[in-house]
């Protein structure tokens, strides 16, 4: 029988991870992550599993690489600063093909920024973390539980396509509390017969790389991955709609700033505003499926972020021109508020003339 | 009558057949080739995980036949944690040249060097960055002219460079360093020893092991091998002297823990055991 307890966000990310099956954690301190390593550091041992805490962020996803390459179910997690240093070795990951997990508990940026809650590493996440062509599965949980089912899920998906995947929180996600129902420990994980576990003389040696001095090869084999990425943009999107099958107003947000907007979504309802509230559960795949059904629909798309407008991009490559797409966000740290969401779109509701 | 005919030298079976990408004169075909002699003589070929590190034997995952994980650019010391950590039977070996393991990997070897990670690294210091074409190394000596110290390394400006093994002895993690060299068949035989004994190590338990092989870069060195093995002798050995920097058995310990334990003997915390 499944339990229910009240947990802080990172201590449930954690349990999660090691009821799926994870037994490494390699990781630096940071705020506003610490109550994930701590918990791990507890637990891990327990577990007959690894805690360790590395020198520096580089070395901790170097740890994750070196544990992929020879088939461990890894993770680490770091706040935004210490995700960019991790960017090298998600590379590597990506390039060699190797599963892993890596957790961004956000706070604000640039630079040393600030220990509030943000979503300002989403072009980071989706885009860019790490140099090259390639993509990471990225999941935006927006509750305790959510939390719990990402981690839960998340090593599975990354074993099955060979490639990192995120999960995308933030400060408030994070050191919140709620009540979670913790999932059944998984027993029994995918074998790997790629990995690095010594021949035995039984095979050809195994090699994890992503190194490749002939343009051809590389050529094919990024060809090859994207090919990959597509099947994940057709399997994998995940979100949630709520209200928008009339929805003149369709609110986008993810994470922490989509419970304020799904409040702010519910107040318009009862002024009369017809507005709905898509939630994007993956950023990559981006759920462009769900944004879709809506285009026949709403009559105006609002992204509501925690930075200074990144998601509005996907949502406006999503919509194509099709209806105007605004934007609404808070940055530094700052939590938007639901009256400040309401009033944005009572001034769109004002001019779409809904 | 026929002779009987007996075999007296052969290629290594951890060395595969294949075409390196080594220089004439280069001491890494050498190197490499303890390497593989130790997998053999060790018969731990099977259940090896080598590191190829980002240099010129970047290219040696291709080389050696047991199981190989290409890191990042001074990551090595840190990928051989993941993989050891998670299959501590088998036997883990990371090999670096000097840019990769003493100047943007520092920090990776110094602390998988005290956390005494039952790792064994080969490191070969050639006192130059060879693969990117002969620029300064953090092993490059005073006055040595490379591309990016045209005028010599000066040493108010650039530093002076790392003697990794003495460094690395001054931690409490590391059960054996020697700094060998392979100038002559003598000392190849040493330096073959000090591998062996490198992996011996790690096989019974003892703790991190670093053998550091003094090279040469005739290539970037701008000599041939001949002058370039006279340029070591006359100039880096004096700089970087041969020797075991550490060896806790040769000490009267059982392993590096026994040794570090020792060495706290007057820490309370340390010797009471259990956490306060």
């Amino acid at each position: 029988m499944a339990e229910k307890v009240l947990m802080k966000g990172n201590e449930a990310l954690a349990e999660s991870a090691i009821r799926a099956g994870c037994r490494f954690f390699f990781g630096y301190p940071i705020t506003p992550q610490t109550e994930l390593a701590a918990y791990m550091a507890k637990r891990m041992p327990k577990e007959g599993g690894t805690y360790l805490q590395a020198e520096s962020e580089i070395a901790a996803i170097n740890m994750v690489y070196g544990a992929s390459a020879c088939g461990a179910r890894v993770m680490t997690s770091s706040s935004s600063p210490g995700v960019s240093l991790k960017s090298e070795g998600v590379s590597y990951m990506a390039g060699a093909d190797l599963p892993g997990l890596i957790i961004n508990v956000q706070r604000g940026g640039p630079g040393l920024g600030s220990i509030q809650p943000s979503q300002s590493d989403y072009w980071q996440a989706t885009k860019a973390l790490g140099h090259g062509d390639f993509q990471m599965i990225v999941y935006a949980p927006s509750t305790v539980q959510e939390m719990a089912d990402c981690a839960y899920n998340a090593f599975d998906v990354a074993d099955k396509y060979r490639m990192p995947v995120m999960i995308l929180a933030d400060g408030m996600l994070g050191q919140m509390m709620e009540p979670v129902v913790l999932p059944e420990p998984k027993t029994e994980l995918p074998e790997k017969p790629w990995a690095c576990t010594g021949h035995k003389f039984e095979r050809e040696h195994n090699i994890a790389n992503s190194l490749y001095l002939t343009a051809e090869e590389l050529d094919r084999l990024n060809v090859e991955r994207f090919e990959r990425y597509e099947i994940v943009k057709q399997n994998e999107q995940l979100a949630e709609s709520v209200m928008v099958e009339d929805a003149d107003i369709v609110v986008v947000a993810f994470g922490a700033s989509a419970r304020i907007a799904r409040s702010a979504v519910v107040s318009a309802r009862k002024e009369g505003i017809k507005a709905g509230l898509i939630r994007p559960i993956t950023l990559w795949p981006f759920p462009t499926d769900a944004i879709k059904e809506t285009l026949g629909t709403a009559k105006v798309y609002l992204s509501v972020e925690m930075n200074m407008g990144q998601m509005v991009d996907d949502v406006r490559l999503t919509v194509n021109g099709q209806a105007p797409v605004e934007f609404f966000g808070r940055t530094g740290g700052v939590i938007p508020s639901p009256a400040e969401v309401l009033s944005k779109i009572e001034e769109i509701n004002g001019k779409v003339g809904a | 009558m026929e002779k009987e005919t007996k075999i007296v030298f052969q290629r290594p079976h951890a060395l595969l057949p294949v075409v390196t990408n080594y220089c004439p004169g280069c001491v890494h075909g050498i190197v490499n080739r303890l390497v593989a002699e130790t997998l053999d003589e060790l018969e731990i070929e099977g259940k090896t995980i080598g590191v190829a590190p980002v240099g010129c034997s970047v290219m040696s995952y291709k080389f050696f036949g047991c199981d190989m994980i290409e890191a990042a650019h001074g990551r090595a010391p840190a990928v051989a944690t993941g993989a050891k950590r998670t299959n501590p039977d088998n036997i883990v070996f990371a090999y670096q040249g000097d840019g990769d393991l003493a100047s943007i990997g520092m920090a990776e070897t110094v602390h998988a060097a005290t956390r005494g990670e039952h790792i064994t690294i080969i490191f070969i210091n050639n006192a130059i960055y060879g693969m990117t074409g002969g620029q300064m190394a953090p092993t490059s000596l005073p006055n040595q002219v490379t591309q990016t110290s045209p005028y010599g390394r000066d040493v108010s400006t650039a530093g002076y460079p790392v003697r990794v093994c003495e460094l690395l002895s001054s931690l409490d993690g590391p059960a054996y360093i020697e700094r060998v060299c392979c100038d002559t068949p003598a000392n190849v035989r040493k330096a073959k020893k000090a591998i062996k004994k490198a992996f011996q190590y790690q096989i019974d338990g003892i703790g991190y092991s670093f053998v550091e092989v003094v090279a040469t870069c005739p290539t970037n060195w701008g000599m041939t091998p001949q002058a370039a093995f006279e340029w070591r002798r006359t100039n880096m050995l004096p700089y970087y002297p041969l020797g075991v920097y550490r060896d806790v058995v040769a000490e009267g310990y059982a392993n590096a823990a026994e040794a570090a334990f020792a060495r706290a003997a007057d820490c309370p915390l340390v010797t009471g055991g259990g956490a306060q």
